[in-house]
């Protein structure tokens, strides 16, 4: 059992967790993720390590409730306990000092490239990040990554907080306002990543994105969650979870990840906001 | 009971195994072979001659006493027949259900020569089950403690026979295992239907009776490498992670929604219970009247096919390259598919997966084969017949053609020696690796195999393990 230190609500339906987890604590590097399984009956799903502390032997997950496992998740206290945890898993995320490095997070996949920001900064980078949020409220982690990052944009959709659009959008402006960009890591819905892809590719901006594909035991074993990279069939368990953006296939990756919505009915009636505000941009032409 | 002269032993026929019906059990999980009532093990062991020098024993790869515990089961001592069995095998009540005896042991009976060998592996269930059901599992007596720690990397049937020998000998051992449940490729792997999980669960218990501490959750290399096993009091460990890595088609089509790993399949119904999913959470394709194709012909085809069917499948196929002839899996279990309505395709060969708009699977592409000259494994090559392709419609297609080794020790255990294919590299009469310390065993080293070659890897390594921390070298 795997217990839970502390339980706050970050935004609707977006909880950050402290758990007792000492040996993942110690291990875990940015980009890395646990596998958790909520009970006796429950399901094994991916969430990425957001942070740890070594000395509470601690780390932290953020989870945004959309499924029956995250939603049964967020239901959860502190001092509940989780039946177990395993990691850290996968490929940590590739640091090095790049120049000028971009993080862009979408909703809850702030959280996600939070850990990858501090990385990118102790490694050297000038760092800027950018958090996109569907309204003020979903716009998370601004003062933690103020004190790591030399610049921080805030984006809302209805511009009730920073600037207004999307986080795509706001990056343009940024590279288009003369500042050279070395590296972009973006995490956040996939039609967010997807678009993110996009608007680096003319410009040649070597970028990252960690990828959220449906598994099971997350060591390589069912291959339950590959995806096509390059052409190429890769297990996003082992094999990532970050690729380059620009040679992952993404229509794929979104129809995998339908493969048990008609068994997540509560998934449609939670659907990130986020994702489709993007969808909708999207088949607008955005 | 009178003592039967051999004449008279030699009348009697090897006693058939009472199962469920074919129709019936298509439509349930619940074990298929029913086991030998008493009276039916009685019959069959007195069929055994008591050979002076018993050749059965050759044949199985832990070595087991066969002569003598089928003895005690003619004399109505069941319970000694099972603390007999112990003697060399672990795991009986699982090695009774899923070795291919017809190969090993049964495959050497001198009854066989001219008409059926005993039913060795009929007779290890009963004894097994006997003591199980009516005595609970027995732990043997174990040597004084000596003080030497064990890590053993994967709860399968290496890990947990190299474990039970350990243990019995003194030493301490912990067995690390990455998913959250003992008993590896037993749990995820073989279904309900032919291995009851209640009767993993007991014999992993009986272990933990016995002092094996079970740590799940620990992928090894991941949260702690082996090197710092063994900085950290271990003084040998035991590599037992088993295959562990599907291999795919590689052919176009095969990320379509509905196209799954045999590992995928098995794992999310045995391990996750997805077969009695809304009860737990973890989906699987709905099979309910829709066709299924299982690609392969071994055993972990064979579980797939029928676990398909047993999920409501209208059709349920096994699709495999070569004739019925070379079919891998154990002739018992292809029969119990056939009676379940299982349809087999031979000499067919997949091309192309194709789907709909939206990325479900609807059809396969397939080539029709012939048999050329045998290959390199001794079987006739299958040969593709020009301008034979034909579609076929499919909602759900199961790879169930093997697997490769799992990178994760590799990547992060490079000073040990590995082959091209990523099989760690031993000496195969003390499973011995190029790393101090270090043994292996199991499909890591041998790539897929069975069950009880696993576990007698297992009894190999913890011989080699008991003399290693006894003399250091």
């Amino acid at each position: 059992m795997y217990k839970i230190k502390s339980a706050e609500f970050l935004a609707p339906n977006i909880k950050k967790f402290i758990i007792e987890a000492p040996k993942i604590a110690q291990k875990r590097k940015a980009g890395q993720f646990v596998i958790i399984r909520i009970d006796e009956n429950g399901e094994r799903i991916p969430l990425t390590i957001a942070d740890s502390n070594i000395a509470d032997g601690t780390i932290t997950i953020i989870v945004q409730g959309i499924g029956k496992t995250t939603q049964e998740l967020n239901s959860l206290s502190a001092n509940d306990s989780i039946r177990d945890v395993v990691g850290p898993l996968g490929k940590p995320s590739h640091i090095e000092n790049f120049g000028t490095a971009v993080s862009i997070g979408g909703g809850v996949g702030t959280a996600i490239a939070y850990p990858t920001a501090i990385a990118l900064k102790e490694a050297g980078n000038h760092t800027i990040s950018i958090i996109g949020g569907r309204t003020k409220e979903f716009v998370l982690l601004e003062n933690e990554l103020r004190a790591v990052c030399d610049e921080v944009y805030p984006t809302t959709d209805d511009g009730s907080y920073g600037y207004k659009g999307f986080v795509t959008q706001k990056l343009k402006e940024l590279i288009d306002s003369g500042k050279k960009i070395d590296f972009v890591l973006a995490i956040g819905p996939i039609p967010m990543m997807r678009a993110i892809a996009e608007t680096t590719r003319p410009y040649g901006i070597k970028t990252m994105v960690s990828l959220n594909p449906v598994m099971v035991d997350g060591t390589g074993m069912c291959g339950g969650c590959r995806a096509t990279v390059d052409g190429k069939t890769v297990f996003v368990c082992v094999d990532g979870p970050e690729f380059d953006a620009h040679l992952v296939d993404f229509d794929l990756l979104i129809r995998r990840n339908r493969t048990y919505s008609k068994d997540e009915k509560t998934a449609l009636e939670h659907t990130c906001n986020y994702d489709v505000a993007f969808e909708k941009a999207l088949q607008g032409g955005n | 009971m009178a003592e039967l002269t051999k004449k008279e032993r030699m009348k009697i026929p090897r006693q058939p195994m009472p199962e469920q019906d074919g129709n019936v059990r298509s439509g349930n999980f619940k074990e298929v072979n029913l086991g030998f009532t008493e009276e039916l093990a009685l019959l069959e062991a007195q069929r055994c001659l008591q050979c002076p020098k018993p050749v059965c024993i050759s044949g199985c790869p832990v070595g087991v006493n066969i002569r003598d515990f089928i003895g005690l089961i003619s004399e109505g001592k069941y319970a000694e027949a099972a603390a007999k069995l112990k003697e060399d095998n672990a795991l009986p009540a699982v090695c009774g259900r899923v070795c291919p005896q017809e190969e090993q042991c049964e495959s050497k009976c001198v009854l066989g020569v001219k008409g059926e060998a005993v039913a060795i592996g009929r007779l290890e269930r009963f004894a097994a089950d006997f003591e199980r059901n009516t005595l609970g599992i027995r732990t043997p007596q174990i040597k004084p403690k000596t003080g030497k720690k064990v890590a053993i990397i994967g709860s399968g049937p290496s890990g947990l026979s190299c474990a039970g020998d350990l243990i019995q000998m003194g030493h301490d051992v912990t067995v690390f295992e990455a998913l959250h449940a003992i008993g590896g490729v037993l749990l995820y792997g073989i279904p309900e239907f032919r291995l009851p999980k209640e009767i993993v669960k007991a014999e992993v218990d009986a272990l933990s009776k016995l002092g094996v501490d079970f740590q799940p959750n620990s992928v090894i290399g991941f949260t702690d490498t082996i090197d710092e096993l063994l900085t950290s009091g271990y003084d040998a460990v035991f590599i037992a992670v088993g295959a562990g890595l599907p291999y795919f088609l590689n052919i176009p089509g095969e990320n379509l929604n509905g196209v799954y790993s045999a590992n995928e399949f098995l794992t999310r119904v045995n391990l996750m219970k997805a077969y009695r999913f809304p009860e737990f959470d973890t989906p699987v394709f709905d099979c309910k009247g829709k066709n299924v194709a299982v690609f392969g012909g071994g055993n972990t085809a064979m579980d797939a096919v029928r676990t398909s069917k047993r999920l409501g499948a209208a059709k349920a196929n096994i699709i495999y390259r070569r004739s019925e002839n070379e079919l891998p899996a154990r002739a018992e279990e292809a029969h119990h598919a056939k009676q379940e309505g299982i349809e087999f395709l031979f000499l067919a060969n997949p091309l192309e997966f194709i789907g709909d708009k939206d990325g479900w699977l609807k059809q396969v592409k397939l080539q029709k084969m012939e048999l050329g000259e045998p290959d390199a494994s001794g079987r006739r090559k299958p040969v593709p017949i020009p301008g034979s392709e034909y579609l076929m419609d499919i909602d759900m297609a199961v790879i169930a053609i093997g697997n490769g080794s799992n990178p994760i020790i590799q990547k992060t255990t490079p000073d040990l020696s590995y082959t091209k294919r990523g099989n760690i590299v031993v000496d195969p009469d003390t499973m011995k690796t190029s790393k101090k310390g270090v043994f292996a065993g199991g499909d890591i080293v041998t790539g897929g195999a069975t069950v009880i070659l696993a576990m007698g890897a297992g009894r190999t390594a913890a011989k080699a393990i008991d003399e290693y921390l006894k003399e250091g070298k």
